[in-house]
């Protein structure tokens, strides 16, 4: 009996030429081989939702001097030409770490990738993606960064400029932007106009 | 300034803390004319609610005077009076843009929001005064405070409107409005309300507006339980009646239709070890304190609806699902969307059609904060509500 009612139930759906809706339904979800891909040990991809329009938001991060407004472990990025730039992590003791980075791909308003380029620092990976919400509501971004899992004592340094691990930065950036594209500002709750961060801060 | 931090489990005092500053564009300065103790502290208090530092600026019921703006904000001007929503909010969200703050998607600063997302399964919105989980923003039991997104949030008060006439805009009102609102209460309705604190009685005025025939409080302080009949509840003694019992009694065997949690996480005492734990393992909080919470489930007619603004923090377990689903409920939950309420309520206010100074027990200096907790926690019953002056000495 359970099974005739799902042949029933199968047979009776639209077939693929007859669309029941016109929405894009690209499947949305990352697999688990996708929290893979990076050529690196360590990466991460991660999504959310801005109430902003997919152009505004591809030319704002194609700027990539405007990377350090939302980014709080960049000090500078370098822009050498509209391929190569350098971003300018901040480093112990006031010494910087340089990343240079090589645009691999580029499609307005839709995409951008990048590698790491002879000289830098640290080899990485990353891409950021843009779409248009299927119902409306704002643009979805995607962004996918992998590097070097950092070792030794230059590493340890490293891991913590970068916010630790790229699942935790690429989260945390992806929350800034957003900050920054729908309100104008990034939140923050800092001392001395916040309580501070004492000892038994979770 | 002078602001009144958080040092451990019953351990709060008035310190001298570096003044606020402007930050970002839509900030504000307010210097606090008035601000209150809320039950909710409480949970800070007793150390239910993990994620407190050393020295955070506890409070955020509070309310007074523009003194200084950020560029990006037009809409307030220095000198202006306003009260504060305890819930920060950008406006411009998702969320808030479904006229849901509560659920702000940028108030929360990005690296307390990682923990909060942890905990919860998505970040929650910044709250002042209250857990780094909550965004760890300094609150209101002082001198000034820096209020982000302040274009949004704040209402401007007429002049000549008494500050305790419109203080619990902040906070107990709309949340004991929207405990009501939740009910979607029609006309006869019957709504019992569990906790005859400032909430509660909040609770209480606001289903008798929204047009419930009739209310049922429930408490065990003699003074709580007056206030809550002197605003037309009836009322139920906990420690003299068996709860369930006497609502079916009192509802000839249908129960309620709905009932109010205005109580939280704190029905029962527990250990701040417990809570702490759950937090960081995301496992459970022990079963006996959801007391309220399950008894509601059960006292609820079939088809009701059960409405929290009650605090909860972290997992519970011994949750009536059965019941649940057999008397095919609806629960309803969440931190006020105090933005949502605001101008309604205050007109209410203005035209005199709630009373919303008749809970205050206690006016105190700031500077005597400290002992206002005290006296909140210990003296339930003669400590109904607290309202902290930083002006006063």
């Amino acid at each position: 009996m359970p099974q005739t009612s799902i042949q029933t139930s199968t047979a009776t759906p639209a077939g693929p030429d007859t669309p029941v809706t016109d929405a894009v339904v690209e499947p949305t979800a990352f697999l688990d081989r996708d929290l893979h891909e990076g050529d690196y040990g360590s990466d991460s991809v991660r999504a959310v939702l801005i109430n902003r329009p997919r152009d505004a938001l591809y030319a704002y991060w194609r700027d990539f001097r405007n990377l350090p407004t939302f980014m709080e472990t960049l000090n500078e990025v370098r822009v050498s030409d509209t391929r190569q730039s350098t971003w300018i992590v901040e480093g112990p003791g006031g010494g910087d770490v340089e990343l240079t980075s090589e645009i691999t791909e580029d499609r307005a308003g839709e995409y951008i990738a990048w590698r790491a380029a002879e000289g830098s620092d640290i080899d990485h990976e990353g891409w950021i993606g843009f779409r248009d919400n299927a119902f409306g509501r704002g643009t979805e971004v995607r962004l996918f960064i992998s590097y070097d899992p950092p070792a030794g004592v230059v590493g340890k340094v490293v891991a913590k400029v970068l916010q630790r691990e790229p699942r935790i930065q690429a989260r945390r950036e992806l929350r800034r932007f957003k900050q920054l594209m729908e309100t104008g500002e990034v939140s923050t709750s800092r001392a001395p106009d916040a309580a501070p961060r004492g000892p038994r801060h979770l | 300034m002078r602001a009144l931090t958080w040092h451990g489990k019953h351990n709060v005092q008035v310190d001298t803390v570096p003044d606020p500053q402007i930050i970002n564009p839509r900030d504000a300065i307010i210097r606090i004319t008035a601000t209150a103790i809320c039950g909710s502290d409480l949970h800070l208090y007793d150390s239910y609610i993990p994620g407190m530092s050393n020295g955070d600026i506890l409070g955020h019921e509070f309310m007074g005077v523009v003194e200084e703006v950020g560029r990006g904000n037009t809409s307030l001007r220095k000198g202006d009076r306003v009260v504060v929503p305890f819930v920060i909010a950008c406006g411009q969200c998702f969320f808030c843009e479904k006229s849901m703050p509560a659920a702000c998607d940028n108030s929360n600063p990005a690296d307390k929001a990682d923990a909060t997302e942890i905990a919860y399964g998505q970040s929650v919105a910044g709250l002042f005064g209250y857990s780094h989980l909550t965004g760890g923003y300094a609150g209101g039991q002082a001198e000034y405070a820096r209020v982000p997104y302040s274009d949004y949030g704040p209402i401007k008060i007429p002049e000549g409107v008494e500050d305790e006439r419109v203080l619990f805009l902040s906070d107990i009102f709309p949340t004991g409005w929207m405990a009501a609102e939740n009910c979607q209460i029609e006309p006869g309705d019957t709504v019992a309300v569990w906790g005859c604190g400032p909430v509660g009685l909040f609770a209480i005025k606001s289903a008798l507006l929204q047009g419930a025939g009739r209310v049922i409080a429930i408490d065990h302080h003699p003074n709580r339980l007056a206030l809550a009949r002197a605003n037309g509840a009836e009322i139920l003694d906990y420690h003299e009646v068996k709860v369930r019992e006497a609502l079916l009694e009192m509802t000839a065997g249908l129960g309620p239709d709905s009932c109010i949690d205005a109580v939280g996480m704190e029905a029962h005492g527990f250990s701040p070890d417990n809570v702490v734990d759950a937090i960081k393992t995301t496992t459970r909080i022990g079963t006996d304190r959801t007391h309220v919470l399950r008894e509601t489930i059960m006292a609820v007619r079939k088809g009701g609806t059960v409405s929290v603004p009650g605090v909860y923090g972290g997992m519970a377990d011994k949750w009536p699902v059965g019941a649940f689903m057999e008397k095919g409920l609806t629960l309803k939950t969440g931190q006020t969307h105090v933005q949502r309420y605001l101008p309604r309520l205050l007109e209410m206010i203005l035209e005199g059609r709630i009373d919303t100074t008749d809970l205050i027990s206690h006016r105190l200096p700031l500077e005597r904060a400290a002992d206002g907790y005290k006296n909140f926690k210990e003296n339930q019953n003669e400590w109904t509500k607290v309202v902290l002056l930083p002006g006063l000495t």
